[in-house]
């Protein structure tokens, strides 16, 4: 029961780790939403293509962030290790 | 609500077990209700007039920015596609307004969005070989042919990557209005949640089916030009 436990506690230390690259597809965002202002800043005109091209690259770097969110709900709530481990016990 | 997909019936055919589960029920309802709107535009039709009124006006409309948005996106000669993604767009912003009423999305099952990553996939690899035949096999051989295990492994993570986004997006708002309900005291169920919904049903729903959208008639631009 023990051992268990104690996976069950690293799972939880593992799907929080994997969340947190978050932090850098943040980063990434914020860079790209910020440059987009500066265009559609500079040129109004081109205003529409700027906006479409900008989703098109915030969602190819929400990617690895959706990548974390996933590995963090394997691992809570699908987690293949455990069922491994409750039949060894 | 919940964070499982539940499971409703089982059914037997033949020894075969064909599990029924909340995500199958509420594609089915979505699209009775879909078809239901389609069929009364269909019969609603014969009597559209020259100039547009009321009901007319909204489906011209609806129709004609799709229309706008697939040109310019796939270019005049590939748009006839167009309508597979018009119904894709129209199922997937859908069934995230729907769970604004307690239904769960079906896209927030990855059999769902596999289903219709998966489709592009086809669809892509068939776009390529009609439009590009000989060469598009080439494209795989990359600039030289060491490269094809790596082009091969990047073609095929296209669907996969493009299902995992819509199903973490949808997913993720799933499991925190759940988590919202089940830890709240009933006082503060009524008019907060609203909020919530509008953000992740709502606005974060019309961002990612856009995105789906888009990105599955970029990948298919590449593979046919």
């Amino acid at each position: 029961m023990e051992s268990l436990a104690s996976v069950i506690g690293v799972v939880h230390i593992a799907a929080a780790i994997a969340l947190s690259n978050g932090i850098l597809t943040t980063f990434g965002q914020s860079r790209i939403v910020a440059q987009a202002i500066e265009s559609i800043a500079r040129q109004p005109e081109a205003a529409d293509d700027i906006r479409s091209a900008m989703f098109v690259g915030l969602a190819m770097a929400e990617t690895s962030g959706i990548y974390g969110l996933l590995i963090a709900i394997i691992m809570l709530f699908a987690n293949p290790l455990i069922n491994i481990l409750v039949n060894l016990l | 609500m919940s964070l499982n997909i539940d499971n409703l019936w089982v059914i037997n055919i033949a020894g075969l077990e064909i599990w029924i589960t909340e995500t199958i029920f509420n594609t089915w309802l979505i699209m009775f209700i879909l078809i239901l709107i389609a069929i009364i535009a269909r019969i609603k039709l014969k009597n559209f007039d020259e100039v547009p009124k009321g009901f007319q006006n909204i489906i011209e409309a609806i129709v004609e920015i799709f229309d706008n948005f697939a040109v310019n996106t796939l270019g005049k000669k590939l748009s006839y596609i167009a309508p597979w993604y018009f119904m894709v767009f129209v199922f997937v912003y859908s069934s995230a307004l729907f769970s604004v009423f307690g239904i769960r999305a079906p896209t927030a099952d990855w059999a769902t969005t596999f289903a219709l990553a998966f489709a592009t996939f086809v669809l892509m690899l068939s776009m390529g070989f009609k439009h590009q035949r000989g060469e598009y096999l080439k494209s795989f051989f990359g600039p030289h042919p060491i490269f094809f295990p790596l082009n091969l492994i990047g073609e095929l993570a296209k669907p996969i990557s493009l299902s995992f986004r819509l199903f973490g997006n949808m997913l993720s708002g799933t499991i925190i209005l759940t988590l919202y309900y089940g830890l709240t005291p009933l006082l503060v169920q009524f008019g907060i949640p609203a909020l919530l919904h509008a953000f992740f049903d709502v606005i974060v729903g019309a961002i990612q089916t856009y995105i789906f959208v888009i990105i599955s008639l970029m990948y298919i631009r590449n593979a046919a030009e």
